[in-house]
């Protein structure tokens, strides 16, 4: 048996990459986000990529290294339930943006996964702020569907894309009703077509005929959808709108939809927790940046939370694939205004899982969850907190990324050495 | 008569549409004092401030920690304001008679936020095509606009950023054109019109832009600035026309005032605002990224001879500290916003704590209406990541990078920013340490008047386009 201290994380992760080990994460306050509810000084013991124990009172077999938390916090890797991570490199760049296709014939089928890269700057980044997991989407092209979303992990290696066809995206708001050529009804028209479409597919596409609204390749990736075997996510704020997709899913049983934006859900909020429609929120957005959004507010996360809508956290205000890794501190300010601690943390773990349909095997601590753990310096929702240590699927990850090299180079600015040779 | 921008200010009230009509005239030269009056001189205020602070009685916030901004802590402190002014601040000072006592125990005192890159009010809430006010790119050299004149007082934006401790603002045009226009700064009180929220007497700045933004804006209409070179060549060529705009001006004074028959330049308002600069009444605000972009704009400014005040955005700031430090500029920086360009690709964690410890100015800008109400959560996350690296910087000194540092850099510094006797009482009481998620301001003082209180609706300003609206009165 070893102690590995924190800061030799590094080394470790790099003298033994993908190596599956046995640790026991130790010395720490336990959130498991499961009944066991806290553990005020606990120990989670992970073996070959799973969580075997965790409790006050685990016994450590010979040959388990040990991860001292040092009185800091363990807790499930963080779960960003609406990000572009690793669909982007530098955003005004097009070379480098793999998130939208204006020019494609296609929309449902347009698969994000296909354009995920692992080895984006981004991804450790993301990673050394706890977040370990993440559901990724494609951007509104030439119709109002934008595609199939994704779930991958940020461990940066090759197999870190874990779900494909997890859900598809389509625009509903105000932008949305500008893409389907100027209105709502437009918008709304369009939808409706498009399932219409999917249901008679392959039927309706024979002898080269055509969708009202999609062709056939498209028609085909919406038909899982239209069967409710894979969720419709639709970007809308205004309550109106919100109002409007609760009618569509009663009309359209078996879909499931889940809202992404919901500035305006709180006014409706019984409506979506009757219909189970989930809301993945930014806590922050409390401005009104559109007409869509009049009654956007800081109290919006707790309403929906006290009318029992299950709500997920994004970060949708601090943009879309570069401040993934800022969704704790969206989630400490709805502490901030009245949403409790446990509810805030599990919006950012347990429930995105849970609304993604894979709360079985992410987003806690508890025997048979994959070993996603963060060891933090503090409570993870204190902006000046920080992981000291991030396990994914059971192995100790790198803590440090192209951004944390340049500090390294230029922290010490009378260094004698020219930087290009400081590495 | 229309008396405008061309009133001469130097001139005798009653002899301002005399002098206005007679420029470019021969004076009659009966005496001195009136061939001085007719020397055409163009006003530098013609849109005054007619802010006047809120009645205000006396206050004093006892038992706080307090950060006095200027890098001091201390616990269990008293702040006296009377008059809409600081008196004292210490530990253990009495109450005046009658004056109304606060109680801060276990809460924390600070000088209100001062957030010197704001678009409030020139890309207000909500933000329809109407609103977009910020930049005037038409063309690369735009210093002849003010953005005071684009912005809408009526933004919620303004009692947002209040709700986050926000007593300062400094507003700027956007950053599309190499000289975007003037910037202006504003108290940030509820009014009718943005006179009544300028910062009386503050200088005024002048927005300029590096690197991406311009090139890309006229490279896609195919016109220079298409490169960062082509930017270069657009600053000096319009700095050696404000230098020769200048002399022409010195020619003509130094003429009429020995009493020479002199005509009167005609008048530019572009090149009138680069010649404040280069006579330093106007502050140069540079949005810029890269350190070699900045290295460059240093010298152009000494080619000029004329400073860089500020260096907004300045993801790379970390990497020329020293150069920043020698050259007595500020660099004004998001705790970790970047990567949404090439010039913004190396931003890091750690650059304003970096840059603060490795010698020079800097301070935490938002940029942003949804930043700016947090800008205290920014300042944390950029001190636990200095801390992390081994940076030795306490809390009270990190509250500079939120007050006198843009302060300071606003040329304000004299009148907010810290909290000293005889400064303008802008004041913040957080319910906790400010440096915390979970904090969030409770009482916020402009002049002296308490403007925002978190527990009574009827100290929370709501503006006139959320009024019947269904968030009227939401936070």
């Amino acid at each position: 048996m070893r102690t590995i201290l924190p800061a030799l994380a590094l080394a470790l992760a790099s003298a033994a990459p993908g190596l599956a080990q046995s640790y026991a994460v130790t010395n720490g306050r336990v959130v498991t986000n499961t009944e066991q509810g806290v553990i005020a000084d606990g120990t989670v013991l992970v073996r070959d990529g799973n969580i075997v124990a965790v409790g006050a009172e685990v016994s450590i077999p010979d040959g388990t290294d040990i991860i001292d938390a040092n009185g800091g916090w363990i807790t499930p890797g963080l779960f960003a339930p609406f990000t572009q991570i690793g669909l982007t490199e530098v955003a005004l760049e097009g070379s480098t943006t793999d998130s939208g296709a204006n020019d494609s014939p296609y929309s449902v089928a347009l698969d994000v996964s296909d354009g995920f890269n692992p080895g984006g700057t981004h991804i450790a980044a993301t990673r050394m702020r706890g977040v370990t997991r993440a559901a990724i989407y494609p951007t509104t092209g030439h119709n109002i569907f934008a595609g199939q979303g994704a779930l991958v992990e940020t461990g940066g290696e090759g197999d870190s894309l874990f779900q494909s066809n997890s859900f598809v995206f389509a625009d509903l708001s105000q932008s949305g009703a500008s893409t389907a050529g100027g209105s709502r009804p437009a918008a709304w028209a369009f939808l409706e077509a498009a399932f219409n479409d999917a249901r008679g597919y392959p039927g309706r596409f024979s002898a080269d005929h055509e969708g009202d609204a999609l062709n056939r390749y498209d028609a085909q990736a919406l038909l899982p959808v239209v069967r409710g075997r894979v969720p419709l996510v639709l970007n809308i704020d205004r309550a109106a709108d919100l109002r409007r997709a609760i009618r569509f899913q009663a009309d359209n049983a078996p879909v499931q939809i889940i809202i992404e934006g919901g500035a305006e859900a709180w006014m409706v909020a019984d409506e979506l927790a009757a219909a189970g429609i989930p809301v993945l929120l930014d806590p922050l957005r409390n401005l009104p940046a559109s007409f869509d959004e009049v009654a956007a507010t800081l109290d919006g996360a707790q309403r929906l939370h006290a009318a029992g809508v299950t709500v997920a956290y994004t970060t949708q205000t601090s943009d879309g694939y570069y401040n993934a890794r800022l969704i704790a501190q969206h989630a400490g300010n709805a502490v901030a205004n009245g949403v409790a601690w446990d509810q805030a943390f599990r919006s950012i773990t347990l429930t995105p899982a849970e609304i993604y349909g894979v709360g079985e095997r992410y987003g806690a601590l508890a025997t048979g969850y994959a070993g996603d753990v963060v060891v933090w310096d503090g409570d993870p929702l204190e902006v000046m907190s920080s992981p000291v240590a991030v396990l994914i699927d059971g192995e100790l990850t790198a803590m440090d990324s192209r951004q944390s090299r340049l500090r390294d180079r230029y922290i010490n600015i009378t260094d004698e050495t020219p930087f290009a040779y400081r590495r | 008569m229309t008396f405008k921008a061309w009133m001469p200010t130097l001139a005798a009230t009653a002899a301002l549409g005399l002098a206005a009509c007679s420029s470019g005239t021969e004076s009659d030269g009966t005496e001195a004092a009136s061939s001085q009056s007719d020397i055409v001189r163009h006003s530098l205020d013609p849109y005054p401030s007619t802010y006047s602070p809120r009645p205000s009685g006396v206050t004093l916030i006892q038992g706080g920690t307090i950060f006095d901004g200027l890098g001091g802590e201390i616990e269990g402190g008293d702040v006296l304001i009377e008059n809409g002014r600081i008196v004292a601040v210490g530990t253990g000072l009495e109450a005046p008679e009658g004056a109304t006592v606060v109680d801060a125990t276990g809460r924390y005192v600070t000088p209100g936020v001062v957030d010197i890159h704001s678009h409030l009010g020139a890309y207000p809430s909500p933000g329809v095509s109407a609103h977009s006010d910020g930049n005037e790119a038409t063309q690369p050299v735009t210093s002849e606009v003010w953005v005071e004149h684009s912005v809408w007082p009526q933004d919620p934006g303004f009692e947002a950023a209040l709700a986050g401790g926000v007593t300062t603002l400094h507003v700027l045009p956007g950053s599309a054109n190499l000289f975007g226009g003037r910037g202006v700064t504003l108290r940030n009180v509820s009014a009718r019109t943005v006179q009544e929220m300028k910062f009386p007497e503050a200088p005024y700045t002048l927005k300029m832009a590096c690197g991406e933004n311009p090139s890309r804006v006229y490279g896609n209409r195919g016109q220079s600035p298409a490169t960062d070179m082509g930017n270069m060549a657009g600053y000096r060529t319009a700095w050696i026309r404000a230098s020769e705009y200048r002399d022409s001006w010195q020619e003509y004074w130094d003429a009429a005032e020995a009493g020479d028959d002199a005509s009167a330049p005609t008048r530019d308002l572009e090149l009138e605002t680069l010649m404040g600069v280069l006579d330093g009444e106007i502050l140069i605000q540079m949005h810029c990224y890269r350190a070699d972009q900045m290295a460059q704009i240093i010298d152009l400014s000494q080619e000029f001879g004329y400073q860089v005040t500020t260096f907004h955005h300045a993801v790379e700031a970390y990497k020329i500290p020293d150069l920043l430090a020698e050259n007595g500029t500020c660099a004004a920086v998001w705790a970790d916003w970047g990567g949404f360009k090439m010039e913004a690709y190396d931003a890091i964690r750690e650059n304003l704590a970096m840059t603060h410890a490795n010698g020079a100015c800097a301070m935490i800008h938002s940029d942003s209406d949804m930043g700016i109400q947090r800008l205290n959560q920014e300042v944390a996350k950029a001190l636990g990541d200095g801390r992390r690296a081994g940076l030795d910087i306490s809390d009270g000194e990190a509250w500079r990078w939120l007050s006198s540092n843009p302060a300071e850099a606003l040329g304000i510094a004299d009148q907010t920013g810290s909290l000293q006797a005889g400064l303008r009482a802008d004041v913040v009481l957080w319910s906790g340490n400010p440096y915390s998620t979970y904090t969030r301001a409770d009482l916020v003082w402009i002049d002296g008047a308490l403007s925002f209180d978190r527990r009574d609706e009827d100290d929370q300003p709501v503006r006139d386009f959320m009024l019947g609206q269904p968030g009227e009165g939401d936070q």
